[in-house]
């Protein structure tokens, strides 16, 4: 019923791995072609490659665990994608329900253990429920606000030898959950009224346009007012990275110039983001004069750390269509003048600071340099998977990003190891799509064993190792914040990642010098059908920046090792 | 600031923990809470009391409303409200103090539910500010054991709290 529900929900993969409790619906699996199971490694890979395809599709994907290790391999991957809002299904396997409670082989209370981190969970007890469970399942991770939803089954539950009715639900209802479809008409009216009376506005827009299809509303928006539009690490994609009203991400690591706009100006459209701190830095000297419009499909979301003025809680797509037609037929227009001002003041910001890092006459090569290599290589079109550190941030800074749904990146888990698994799940759905990993010699070795998943899938995802043979990101802030003493950020014993790419059976190259690169690169994804584990030695002591400075406002920032604003 | 929330949550296993999970997972203070289910069976309601800011009061329904299970959330505080709690208090009672503790437990309206010739158990219904004041009263008398229920509210007038 289990395997026969997915099908009827229009699930075509499913990463898994199997176990005692679910050997029952592993031989349902096996007794049918419809949907295809795929092995991984480790558990915590399958959560990541299901989410990964949600995050590049919108739609919720799904991973298949067993009770006890299988469940808490995937505690990590269900964390992920809930700070992030990211749909998924993770069905695990229980023991038998007479057993429950009892300290049963493989036993452990999912249900407990995973309830901060989901946004529903199920556990079963008719099996008669299965279906109707699995389409509310779906219907809940992939409505309103998205996120994980686990669905617990304990092993009696599958057994073939019971026979039900089976009927796969059309509709869901509950009638505790009825996520709002548009947004407060009035509230609207006002805000756009705001919106066009201001003076130095930004449209400053995360992951809720990503996961919530409003990329082209967005673009539409902003283009009818040429408002400047920074974006989130999450909502990068979300607006053009090369255009010319896009000033760059904001936050912690964010462009000198987005920061700056943020912090000096007079009215903020914040759509599908929710003032995290790695955005906000000291809320109590966030920007001092900015009139606030909060677009949320959260209520809990609006006013958690910074107060907002017009509250609109609606889906980003509803909510946006319905003020570009506001301003469309709008008498009152945007102040050119003031606007023009706003935007001369923002490109002196730029010109000033704007996308820059050092270079020196070695033939060291700089991370950034690898990145704007790889945007070139694949035409900002590649869908481009992180891990976490400084590589992440170089990518989000450096990758011009055209499309949305393209950066996958675990921005608030920060789960390192994301990398791998996530470009896995995007490749498999997207089988001629240019599929990068940034990843550092870190992050890497945290799911490197799905490199033979790779191999049996024939996944030829580029793996861009940006190898500073250090845990960059630690360093860094022991650097700047602990007299550069590097406690345990140092790797010593680095594998040879391109002998161990080549165990794998993949390709291996390794790249040490800058004029080498391009070709390499274009040699690596020249080869179609072939996983490229490219380990590119950059160098060690290059930080990110900007970098805010912490506790200040928005605008006080380090912008190198010895320059602060 | 003291504030009364009352929630209709479906009757289901699992949901009272998330209601108690999300409390001590976002930090916010419990000081009581009763629960039990409502005329229809599939529904239970909850009172929780908590203190907080206005910002800390609006999350906290905020979250309770994004629960799945959650029906219906509404601060009482907000508006006229009655307050119930249930007190049992087993007393040391003998000699002088018998009948001082019988004198003050008719004063606040308390009833004496179990006698033994050493020990009164006096019953008293009312906002928790009454029963606190009648463990003051009590004075030098010796408390064994006390049981509250914790709060139970309702709105007055003709407002309800239904799915
Ligand atoms: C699972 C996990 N453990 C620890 C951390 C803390 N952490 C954040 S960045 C980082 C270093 C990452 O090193 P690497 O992958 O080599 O990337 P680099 O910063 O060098 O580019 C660490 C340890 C984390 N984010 N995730
Ligand atoms: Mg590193």
């Amino acid at each position: 019923m289990v395997v026969r529900a997915l099908h009827d929900e229009g699930v075509k993969y499913i990463y898994g791995y199997p176990g005692g409790a679910l050997l029952h619906v592993y031989d349902a699996l096996f007794r049918q072609e419809d949907v295809q199971h795929i092995l991984v490694r480790h558990e915590q890979a399958a959560t990541h490659m299901a989410d990964a395809y949600a995050r590049a599709t919108g739609k919720a994907g799904v991973a298949l665990v067993t009770s006890g290790p299988g469940a808490t391999n995937a505690v990590t991957g269900i964390a992920t994608a809930y700070m992030d809002s990211i749909p998924m299904v993770v069905i695990t396997g229980q023991v038998m329900s007479h057993l429950i409670g009892e300290d049963a082989f493989q036993e452990t209370d999912m249900m407990g253990i995973s309830r901060p981190i989901v946004k529903h969970s199920f556990s079963v007890s008719r099996a008669e429920d299965i279906p109707a469970i699995i389409k509310k399942a779906f219907h809940i991770a992939q409505s309103g606000r998205p996120g994980p939803v686990v669905v617990d089954i304990p092993k009696d539950m599958t057994s073939p030898t019971e026979r039900y009715e089976y009927e796969y639900p059309k509709t869901v209802k509950l009638r505790s959950y009825s996520p709002v479809t548009r947004g407060h008409s009035g509230q609207i009216k006002k805000a756009t009224d705001l919106l066009l009376a201001a003076k130095r506005p930004v449209l400053y827009t995360g992951g809720g346009v990503i996961m919530g299809n409003a990329s082209a509303e967005l673009i539409q928006l902003a283009r009818m007012l040429n408002y400047p539009v920074t974006n989130t690490l999450m909502g990068l994609g979300g607006f053009p990275g090369t255009d010319r009203q896009f000033i760059g991400m904001l936050g912690m690591h964010g462009s000198y110039e987005a920061n700056m706009a943020m912090h000096h100006s007079d009215l903020i459209l914040a759509v599908g983001a929710r003032f995290d701190d790695r955005v906000t830095n000291g809320l109590d000297k966030f920007c001092p004069t900015a009139k606030i419009i909060h677009i949320d499909i959260d209520p809990a979301s609006i006013s958690k750390t910074v107060k907002a003025d017009i509250p609109i809680v609606g889906p980003a797509q509803a909510v946006l269509a319905e003020m570009i037609e506001l301003v469309g037929a709008s008498k009152k227009q945007p102040d050119a003048a003031a606007i023009k001002t706003w935007w001369d003041q923002i490109d002196e910001w730029r010109t000033r600071h704007g996308g820059r890092y050092r270079t020196d006459d070695s033939d060291k090569m700089k991370p950034q340099q690898v990145i704007e290599m790889l945007s070139k290589v694949t035409n900002g079109d590649a869908y481009v998977c992180s891990d976490v550190g400084q590589h992440q941030m170089f990518a989000a800074q450096y990758y011009k990003f055209n499309k949305p749904n393209r950066w996958i990146n675990s921005g608030g888990l920060g789960t390192m190891g994301f990398g791998l698994p996530a470009a896995m799940g995007v490749q498999m759905n997207f089988p001629d799509a240019d599929v990068a990993c940034v990843t550092g010699e870190g992050s890497i070795q945290m799911n490197i064993q799905e490199l033979s998943t790779c191999k049996q899938y024939d996944l030829p995802v580029k793996i861009i190792n940006l190898n500073n043979q250090s845990l960059g990101m630690v360093r860094q802030w022991q650097d700047m914040n602990y007299e550069s003493r590097h406690s345990h950020s140092y790797m010593k014993s680095l594998p040879d990642f391109v002998k161990l790419a080549e165990a794998y059976g993949h390709v291996g190259m390794k790249v040490e010098k800058y004029s080498d690169l391009e070709a390499a690169m274009r040699e690596a994804f020249a080869m179609k059908d072939r996983l490229v584990f490219m380990d590119i030695y950059v160098d060690q002591f290059e930080h990110v920046y900007p970098m805010q400075v912490p506790r200040g406002s928005m605008r006080d920032m380090w912008l190198t090792k010895t320059e602060r604003t | 600031m003291r504030r009364i929330i009352s929630v209709l949550l479906e009757n289901e296993p699992g949901a009272l923990s998330r209601v108690v999970g999300l409390f001590s997972q976002r930090n916010y203070n419990i000081e009581s809470l009763t629960v039990a289910p409502t005329d229809d069976a599939t529904l239970s309601r909850l009172t929780v009391t908590t203190v907080g800011d206005d910002r800390v009061i609006e999350q906290i329904t905020k979250h309770l409303n994004k629960l799945i299970d959650v029906v219906k959330v509404v601060d009482l505080t907000e508006g006229e409200h009655i307050e119930r709690e249930l007190m049992m208090i087993k007393l040391k009672a003998s000699g002088a103090a018998r009948a001082e503790i019988k004198r003050t437990a008719d004063i606040f309206r308390g009833q004496i539910i179990d006698v033994t010739p050493n020990t009164y158990t006096v019953q008293l219904i009312g906002a928790s500010d009454k029963l606190d004041a009648f463990i003051s009263a009590l004075g030098t008398a010796t408390i064994m054991e006390v049981v509250r229920s914790g709060v139970s509210g309702i709105a007055r007038g003709e407002k309800t709290l239904s799915p």
